[in-house]
């Protein structure tokens, strides 16, 4: 399996992404924003940082970045692409997800472990996965998503929640929502469910002597699906 | 403008060092001249009133690669792997704009270690502030802790650890101290000392503005009524083209096109060529036309003395500056050629086709003024006897649950989660333990990081207190399994000229001295930051203390959270129930007399080595070192963070029960072993004749004093975890 994850200038998890791509048994390369071609891939990675400082809005620069326009041509031909934290504040910009990322709810960065409660599990990413809830880590300051009334229908109707905040048991509720999200949602993806945008780091649980391991199972089962 | 003794006392000159400027050029200086000088002759550049105090710290030592000196300190941790650290103070900006100090605070320190060509891996930081009723405190926090954030998290470097303090003394000036790591190859390292003759000197990265012009001058005076008005001398940092500057920086450095590279921190481009010169020992000359500039009609006097951040000098191989332009270009960042290396031994500066500097670099260096400074042994509290009648009115349980809310003992959550502590995927002990810890990516070796002070044992004996905190430092680090290899000092005191306040800055550096060689844990970088003071009043002598340690296997790293219920807890080092200074004293009984703890460094150095060969055994299953609020408050965090309880055991000697669980005595460490180990563990505790006492045995809910006195740990739990939350709230 192929995956490619894009270095935008101030992404500072590509690397963590790089290495958990590869320790599931990806042949990974990287991608400089400014190249105009992606290579081969299976899959498509915009990785957390601080893309363009996050100068402007989260996201808003490198969503017009070189590599951007190979990237949308590659999700509208059915394409994986993940984005995970500063990336799905990308993939929001670039318009290929509903909805748009505020500052957290208490207007501070939050680092953490959560739990998410998957729920749909009838896509790439998820199916078959063999738990209902995952520990995975925040690290951002505008995670808060918020989409119109019109949009969250939409997003309903067509099943394209992919993640909740939730407790251990999988509860959804406000005291388990860290930053102000619409409905606890901690990521989306679009209709057709080749895109997946998450606040969430699973590439910081994939070892028993850092926060966790749930990243493990996301990605095992992510290349399986893949494969 | 013509340049006299009052414009030279304006720039923070005494009329002395105008004097010996003029002697020493045989000429009145120009403006430009005059803001050279005055920028590397202030306290914050030159170290006037410390080195001769300094320069007894021993640095040496078989893990040292670099000590003192250079832009950080190097350790060597084994398979040509490095470790460079330091700690750097922003006090005096980050009390004026503490968003800004603290932010450029952190950008600074990890500038310093990348310009080493090293990869920062870890940042912590020690901050102090007022009382929390103090009107102020509460927005100094949040702007400090903020702007911490905000720039550590951009670079994407986790913040591992930390402390955080409150008290009176820093009403007026509040203490930011941040501290770096970074990781390099033994073979990669870069210095700042530059090399030939002709070669091309290079600036990269931001341009110049005209902010924090003069902050280090800024940085060397106590503040008065007026310090609004200083609000422009504090820099603007861009955490964004740092993060830039630091690729950029590394994709040059595994070339080989690099003499010698300096980053501008205080006093800018003045200071890091100067410090480039006089290492090598030549010249150099810069054409200020060339400098790339934000603003225009910049003077060469701004363009010297700016502190805009995020920029480097570098001296370059000749015929490499294409290659060079390129990787910079790449990452978006200025790159000029401003001037070369001379045999002048001069810095001689041009602007507009004139010169308009010319001064040899040994006037601003070598003979730059050191004072041996009048001092006295700080006047101590005196020695009180504290009456234990007034204890008949105490209830343990509620002193105790006092205590862990303190705003000195709370947890401190509600700041590190604004830090992003687990980027680069490799931190596998968090901030709220005994000291960070984070893995040389792909290897099964870790580093320990902790950083360290005690403002009030310092201030009630300083000698005693430098003792102290270089012992708290080592048992930090001893806790988590670390061995303990080199430390970073950053050493924050009032004004120099007020001769208590010096005597407190050498006694305290005696003592941390003493114990530094004593532990084999030697002082390999560091800063002073003297005039933390506003009018007269100085901050307590708050040396504050960085160590690192490495765990040779990561899988033998140790944490403080009680493991398993049946397992038994022993104190190791004898208590004596020393309550002098002991928070108990103060917080409760607010008695702020008697001397603090004594310090028995055979003990420290022991009683570390035997828990670190019970480590290697693998016979610790839990530690934690003994400090602040004594045996129980040290225990109660213990229990707080494994969700378990205690069942303490009667001590089999006489001694005041609240002597007991609340003295300071110092050397102790508290272990959770397992019951069938415990001969095995008695064993090598007598070998080694290091002093243990049963403490209890771990159960499931409650911490039990005795058969009258609990609290579950809920309890605990509860006054532990909602003081600063609360109090950030309201």
């Amino acid at each position: 399996m192929n995956s490619s994850v894009i270095t935008f200038p101030g992404s500072n998890c590509d690397r963590d992404m790089d290495v958990a791509l590869k320790k599931f048994g990806f042949k990974n390369k990287m991608v400089w924003h400014d190249d105009l071609e992606l290579p081969k891939s299976d899959l498509v990675v915009l990785p957390g940082g601080f893309s363009y400082g996050d100068y402007l809005r989260c996201g808003s620069m490198a969503s017009k970045s070189k590599i951007m326009k190979s990237v949308l041509n590659f999700a509208q031909g059915g394409g994986k692409v993940m984005g995970v934290c500063n990336g799905f504040q990308i993939l929001v910009e670039a318009g290929l997800l509903p909805g748009v990322l505020l500052r957290n709810k208490y207007l501070e960065f939050i680092c953490k472990n959560v739990f998410v409660k998957v729920n749909n599990k009838d896509n790439s990413y998820f199916k078959g996965i063999k738990k209902d809830t995952l520990e995975f880590h925040i690290a951002h300051n505008e995670g808060n998503y918020f989409c119109s009334k019109e949009q969250i229908k939409e997003i309903d109707d067509n099943n394209q929640i992919a993640l909740f905040y939730s407790n251990e048991d999988g509860n959804i509720n406000e005291e388990n929502n860290p930053n102000g999200s619409i409905k606890s949602i901690a990521g989306i993806f679009n209709k057709e469910k080749n895109i997946l945008g998450m606040m969430p780091h699973p590439e910081r649980m994939i070892d028993a002597a850092l926060s966790g391991e749930d990243g493990s199972v996301f990605f095992e089962n992510l290349i399986n699906n893949l494969r | 403008m013509v340049v006299n003794e009052q414009i030279a006392i304006d720039h923070g000159l005494k009329k002395d060092e105008y004097k010996k400027i003029c002697d020493l050029l045989k000429r009145v200086p120009n403006i430009t001249e005059l803001g050279i000088f005055s920028a590397m002759w202030n306290e914050h550049c030159s170290y006037k009133s410390s080195r001769f105090h300094l320069k007894n710290l021993p640095t040496k030592g078989k893990n040292v690669i670099q000590g003192p000196g250079e832009n950080a300190g190097i350790i060597d941790i084994g398979d040509d792997d490095a470790i460079v650290f330091k700690i750097e103070s922003h006090n005096h900006p980050s009390f004026i704009e503490p968003y800004q100090g603290a932010a450029t605070g952190v950008g600074g320190i990890m500038r310093d270690v990348f310009t080493m060509g090293a990869r920062p891996i870890a940042n912590l930081n020690s901050i102090h502030f007022g009382s929390p009723q103090n009107k102020k405190t509460k927005n100094l926090l949040r702007g400090v802790v903020h702007g911490i954030g905000g720039y550590g998290n951009c670079m994407g470097v986790p913040t591992i650890a930390g402390q955080t303090s409150f008290d009176e003394s820093y009403n007026g000036n509040i203490l930011v101290n941040a501290m770096t790591l970074g990781l390099v190859k033994k073979n990669k390292i870069f210095y700042s000392k530059a090399a030939g003759l002709g070669k091309p000197v290079i600036y990269v990265g931001s341009k110049t503005g005209r902010d924090g012009i003069h902050g280090a001058s800024m940085a060397s005076a106590s503040f008065d009524d007026k310090i609004e008005e200083k609000k422009p001398t504090v820099q603007v940092g861009d955490p964004f083209t740092e993060k830039l500057l630091l690729e950029a920086c590394l994709e040059l450095m595994a070339g080989d096109s690099i003499i010698a590279i300096q980053d501008m921190g205080a006093a800018g481009l003045t200071s890091s060529s100067i410090e480039m010169a006089s290492k090598g020992n030549l010249g150099i000359e810069i054409n200020l036309n060339m400098v790339p500039c934000r603003e225009a009609k910049m003077t060469p006097y701004e363009i010297m003395l700016s502190e805009s951040q995020e920029r480097m000098l570098i001296v370059l191989e000749n015929g490499k500056e294409e290659l060079a332009k390129k990787i910079f270009d790449k990452w978006n960042l200025d790159f000029a050629v401003i001037g070369k290396t001379t045999k002048s031994k001069k810095i001689e500066l041009y602007f507009d086709k004139e010169k308009v500097a010319d001064i040899p670099v040994n006037t601003l260096v070598a003979n730059s003024p050191m004072y041996d400074r009048k001092w006295k042994k700080a006047k101590l509290p005196k020695k009180i006897k504290i009456e234990k009648e007034h204890f008949k009115t105490l209830k343990v349980i509620n002193v105790l649950l006092k205590i862990l809310s303190n705003p000195n003992i709370c947890s401190k959550e509600w700041i590190w989660q604004q830090y992003d502590h687990t980027v680069m995927g490799d931190t596998i002990q968090k901030p709220g333990g005994d000291a960070g810890v984070v893995r040389i990516h792909g290897t099964n070796k870790a580093v320990a990081a902790s950083v360290d002070s005690s403002a009030v044992y310092c201030w009630a004996h300083p000698l005693s207190g430098g003792k102290q905190i270089v012992c708290e430092s080592w048992r930090n680090l001893i806790s988590v399994g670390a061995k303990p290899i080199a430390i970073t000092n950053c050493l924050n005191f009032g004004s120099p000229e007020n001769q208590e306040n010096m005597g407190e800055f050498v006694e305290c550096v005696q003592g941390l001295g003493e114990a530094s060689l004593y532990l084999d844990f030697p002082v390999v970088s560091g800063n002073v930051s003297f005039y933390n003071q506003t009018k007269d009043i100085g901050i307590k002598p708050t040396p504050a203390i960085g160590g690192v340690g490495l765990i040779s296997n990561y899988k033998n790293m140790v944490t403080m959270d009680l493991k398993e219920t049946g397992n038994i807890l022993l104190t190791i080092g004898k208590t004596e129930g020393h309550l002098d200074q002991s928070l108990f004293a103060r917080d409760i009984l607010n008695e702020k007399n008697g001397p603090p703890p004594k310090i028995n460094l055979f003990n420290e150095k022991n009683n570390g080595e035997t828990i670190l060969k019970l480590i290697d055994k693998k016979l610790i299953k839990a530690a934690h070192d003994v400090s602040l609020g004594g045996i129980i408050t040290a225990l109660s965090k213990m229990c707080i963070k494994g969700k378990k309880g205690v069942t303490l055991k009667k001590p089999n000697y006489l001694i005041n029960k609240f002597e007991y669980l609340f003295g300071e005595d110092q050397g102790r460490y508290i272990i959770e072993i397992s019951k069938d180990d415990l001969e095995n563990v008695t064993k090598t505790l007598q070998e080694n004749s290091v002093h243990f006492d049963e403490l209890g045995t771990i159960n499931e809910n409650d911490l039990i004093i005795d058969n009258k006195t609990k609290v579950s740990i809920d309890d605990l739990i509860k006054s532990h975890t909602t003081w600063l939350t609360n109090y950030m709230s309201k």
